[in-house]
Protein backbone atom coordinates (compact mmCIF):
# COMPACT_ATOMS: atom_id res chain seq x y z
CA UNK A 1 0.00 0.00 0.00
CA UNK A 2 2.99 2.38 1.12
CA UNK A 3 4.47 1.51 -2.37
CA UNK A 4 1.39 2.57 -4.36
CA UNK A 5 0.66 5.86 -2.35
CA UNK A 6 4.85 6.71 -2.82
CA UNK A 7 4.04 6.58 -6.77
CA UNK A 8 1.66 9.74 -7.50
CA UNK A 9 0.64 7.80 -10.96
CA UNK A 10 -0.34 4.94 -8.77
CA UNK A 11 -2.33 6.92 -6.73
CA UNK A 12 -4.31 8.38 -9.54
CA UNK A 13 -4.88 5.07 -11.04
CA UNK A 14 -6.04 3.54 -7.50
CA UNK A 15 -8.61 6.73 -6.73
CA UNK A 16 -10.36 5.80 -10.49
CA UNK A 17 -10.30 1.97 -9.54
CA UNK A 18 -11.90 3.21 -6.14
CA UNK A 19 -14.35 5.47 -8.41
CA UNK A 20 -15.84 2.49 -10.42
CA UNK A 21 -16.03 0.56 -6.90
CA UNK A 22 -17.95 3.37 -5.40
CA UNK A 23 -20.59 3.45 -8.38
CA UNK A 24 -20.76 -0.44 -8.83
CA UNK A 25 -21.59 -0.05 -4.58
CA UNK A 26 -24.35 3.05 -5.47
CA UNK A 27 -25.95 0.62 -7.66
CA UNK A 28 -25.92 -2.57 -5.78
CA UNK A 29 -27.59 -0.34 -2.72
CA UNK A 30 -30.77 0.15 -4.61
CA UNK B 1 -35.36 36.50 -5.89
CA UNK B 2 -35.81 37.55 -2.05
CA UNK B 3 -33.29 37.29 0.46
CA UNK B 4 -36.19 35.53 2.61
CA UNK B 5 -36.03 32.96 -0.05
CA UNK B 6 -35.36 29.75 1.56
CA UNK B 7 -34.06 27.95 -1.84
CA UNK B 8 -31.68 31.39 -2.90
CA UNK B 9 -29.71 30.57 1.20
CA UNK B 10 -29.21 26.89 -0.16
CA UNK B 11 -27.45 27.99 -3.08
CA UNK B 12 -25.71 30.54 -1.24
CA UNK B 13 -24.12 27.49 1.21
CA UNK B 14 -23.62 25.36 -1.70
CA UNK B 15 -21.50 28.27 -3.32
CA UNK B 16 -19.79 28.53 -0.13
CA UNK B 17 -19.04 24.81 0.57
CA UNK B 18 -17.93 24.57 -3.47
CA UNK B 19 -15.80 27.55 -2.76
CA UNK B 20 -14.44 26.13 0.27
CA UNK B 21 -14.01 22.84 -0.96
CA UNK B 22 -11.62 24.23 -4.28
CA UNK B 23 -9.63 25.98 -1.64
CA UNK B 24 -8.84 23.05 -0.02
CA UNK B 25 -8.72 20.07 -2.92
CA UNK B 26 -6.75 22.62 -4.71
CA UNK B 27 -3.90 23.12 -1.89
CA UNK B 28 -3.93 19.03 -1.61
CA UNK B 29 -3.41 18.83 -5.10
CA UNK B 30 -1.03 21.34 -5.57
CA UNK B 31 0.77 19.43 -2.81
CA UNK B 32 0.73 16.06 -4.26
CA UNK B 33 0.90 17.28 -8.14
CA UNK B 34 3.76 20.47 -8.12
CA UNK B 35 5.53 20.96 -4.53
CA UNK B 36 6.50 17.39 -3.14
CA UNK B 37 7.68 16.22 -6.82
CA UNK B 38 9.29 19.23 -7.16
CA UNK B 39 11.18 19.23 -3.96
CA UNK B 40 13.79 17.23 -4.71
CA UNK B 41 14.66 19.26 -7.67
CA UNK B 42 15.37 22.24 -6.02
CA UNK B 43 19.05 22.70 -4.66
CA UNK B 44 19.45 22.20 -0.89
CA UNK B 45 20.22 25.95 0.15
CA UNK B 46 16.73 27.32 -1.58
CA UNK B 47 14.26 24.55 0.22
CA UNK B 48 14.16 26.28 3.07
CA UNK B 49 12.50 28.66 1.12
CA UNK B 50 9.80 26.47 0.74
CA UNK B 51 9.59 25.61 3.90
CA UNK B 52 9.48 28.44 6.06
CA UNK B 53 7.66 30.17 4.13
CA UNK B 54 5.14 29.07 1.48
CA UNK B 55 4.24 25.41 3.29
CA UNK B 56 2.57 27.43 6.16
CA UNK B 57 1.03 29.36 3.94
CA UNK B 58 -0.71 26.57 2.12
CA UNK B 59 -1.40 24.87 5.10
CA UNK B 60 -2.96 27.39 6.77
CA UNK B 61 -5.64 27.78 3.61
CA UNK B 62 -5.24 24.11 3.36
CA UNK B 63 -6.90 23.15 6.82
CA UNK B 64 -9.84 26.00 7.58
CA UNK B 65 -10.83 25.52 3.46
CA UNK B 66 -11.13 21.93 4.45
CA UNK B 67 -12.66 23.31 7.86
CA UNK B 68 -15.16 25.14 6.23
CA UNK B 69 -15.93 22.74 3.41
CA UNK B 70 -17.02 20.35 6.27
CA UNK B 71 -18.80 22.66 8.26
CA UNK B 72 -20.84 24.61 4.77
CA UNK B 73 -21.40 20.92 3.52
CA UNK B 74 -23.34 19.87 6.51
CA UNK B 75 -25.17 22.84 6.84
CA UNK B 76 -26.28 22.09 2.83
CA UNK B 77 -26.91 18.63 3.60
CA UNK B 78 -29.59 19.42 6.68
CA UNK B 79 -30.79 22.54 4.42
CA UNK B 80 -31.75 20.18 1.73
CA UNK B 81 -33.18 17.55 4.10
CA UNK B 82 -30.97 14.78 3.48
CA UNK B 83 -28.90 14.76 6.12
CA UNK B 84 -29.47 11.58 7.72
CA UNK B 85 -30.22 9.60 4.60
CA UNK B 86 -26.76 10.45 3.31
CA UNK B 87 -25.26 9.29 6.66
CA UNK B 88 -26.75 6.02 6.23
CA UNK B 89 -25.81 5.85 2.66
CA UNK B 90 -29.36 5.75 1.48
CA UNK B 91 -29.91 2.39 2.85
CA UNK B 92 -33.87 2.43 3.40
CA UNK B 93 -34.61 5.41 1.48
CA UNK B 94 -34.76 3.66 -2.58
CA UNK B 95 -32.63 6.81 -3.62
CA UNK B 96 -29.37 6.84 -5.44
CA UNK B 97 -28.74 10.38 -4.72
CA UNK B 98 -28.66 10.09 -1.15
CA UNK B 99 -26.03 7.03 -1.57
CA UNK B 100 -23.47 9.07 -3.75
CA UNK B 101 -23.71 11.92 -1.54
CA UNK B 102 -23.83 9.48 0.93
CA UNK B 103 -20.35 8.12 -0.01
CA UNK B 104 -19.07 11.40 -1.13
CA UNK B 105 -20.07 12.70 2.65
CA UNK B 106 -18.01 9.89 4.28
CA UNK B 107 -15.15 10.41 1.79
CA UNK B 108 -14.58 14.08 2.81
CA UNK B 109 -15.34 13.94 6.23
CA UNK B 110 -12.32 10.93 6.46
CA UNK B 111 -10.48 13.67 4.13
CA UNK B 112 -10.86 16.37 6.74
CA UNK B 113 -9.92 13.99 9.68
CA UNK B 114 -6.47 13.26 7.85
CA UNK B 115 -6.29 16.85 7.86
CA UNK B 116 -6.58 17.96 11.13
CA UNK B 117 -5.60 15.15 13.49
CA UNK B 118 -3.30 13.39 11.64
CA UNK B 119 -1.22 16.04 8.30
CA UNK B 120 -1.02 18.67 10.40
CA UNK B 121 0.01 17.74 14.37
CA UNK B 122 3.28 15.99 11.90
CA UNK B 123 3.55 19.04 9.66
CA UNK B 124 3.92 20.95 12.60
CA UNK B 125 6.71 18.90 13.36
CA UNK B 126 8.22 19.05 10.09
CA UNK B 127 7.99 23.03 10.25
CA UNK B 128 9.34 22.99 13.88
CA UNK B 129 6.43 24.30 15.29
CA UNK B 130 6.15 21.23 17.85
CA UNK B 131 9.98 20.39 18.87
CA UNK B 132 10.84 16.86 17.46
CA UNK B 133 13.95 14.66 17.33
CA UNK B 134 14.91 14.47 13.98
CA UNK B 135 13.90 10.51 13.83
CA UNK B 136 10.78 12.14 14.69
CA UNK B 137 10.67 14.66 12.27
CA UNK B 138 11.53 11.45 9.54
CA UNK B 139 8.40 9.93 10.46
CA UNK B 140 6.50 13.02 10.87
CA UNK B 141 7.00 13.39 7.48
CA UNK B 142 6.61 10.11 6.00
CA UNK B 143 3.21 9.81 7.95
CA UNK B 144 2.23 13.55 6.65
CA UNK B 145 2.85 12.42 3.03
CA UNK B 146 1.07 9.07 3.56
CA UNK B 147 -1.99 10.89 4.60
CA UNK B 148 -1.89 13.70 1.91
CA UNK B 149 -1.39 11.00 -0.60
CA UNK B 150 -4.15 8.55 0.84
CA UNK B 151 -6.72 12.03 0.82
CA UNK B 152 -5.89 12.61 -2.78
CA UNK B 153 -7.01 8.92 -3.58
CA UNK B 154 -9.84 9.50 -2.21
CA UNK B 155 -10.18 12.99 -4.00
CA UNK B 156 -11.24 11.37 -7.17
CA UNK B 157 -14.57 9.22 -5.38
CA UNK B 158 -15.15 12.17 -3.80
CA UNK B 159 -15.40 14.52 -6.33
CA UNK B 160 -17.37 11.76 -8.64
CA UNK B 161 -20.00 11.49 -5.70
CA UNK B 162 -20.30 15.45 -5.04
CA UNK B 163 -21.16 16.05 -8.84
CA UNK B 164 -22.75 13.16 -9.89
CA UNK B 165 -25.65 13.33 -7.05
CA UNK B 166 -25.96 16.98 -7.39
CA UNK B 167 -26.61 16.77 -11.38
CA UNK B 168 -27.06 13.10 -11.87
CA UNK B 169 -28.46 10.41 -9.50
Amino acid sequence: MEKLLNSLGGTVIAGFVLTVIVVLLIHAIH
Amino acid sequence: MELADYGWWAQAVRWAHIGSGIMWIGHLWYFNFTQTPTMPKIPTELRPAVVRFILPEALFWFRWGAMFTLVFGLILAYMNGYLIDAIKLGIGSNNHKFTAIGFGMWFGAIMWFNVWFIIMPNQNKVMGVTPATPDEINAARRTAGLASRINTLLSIPMLYCMVFAAHYY
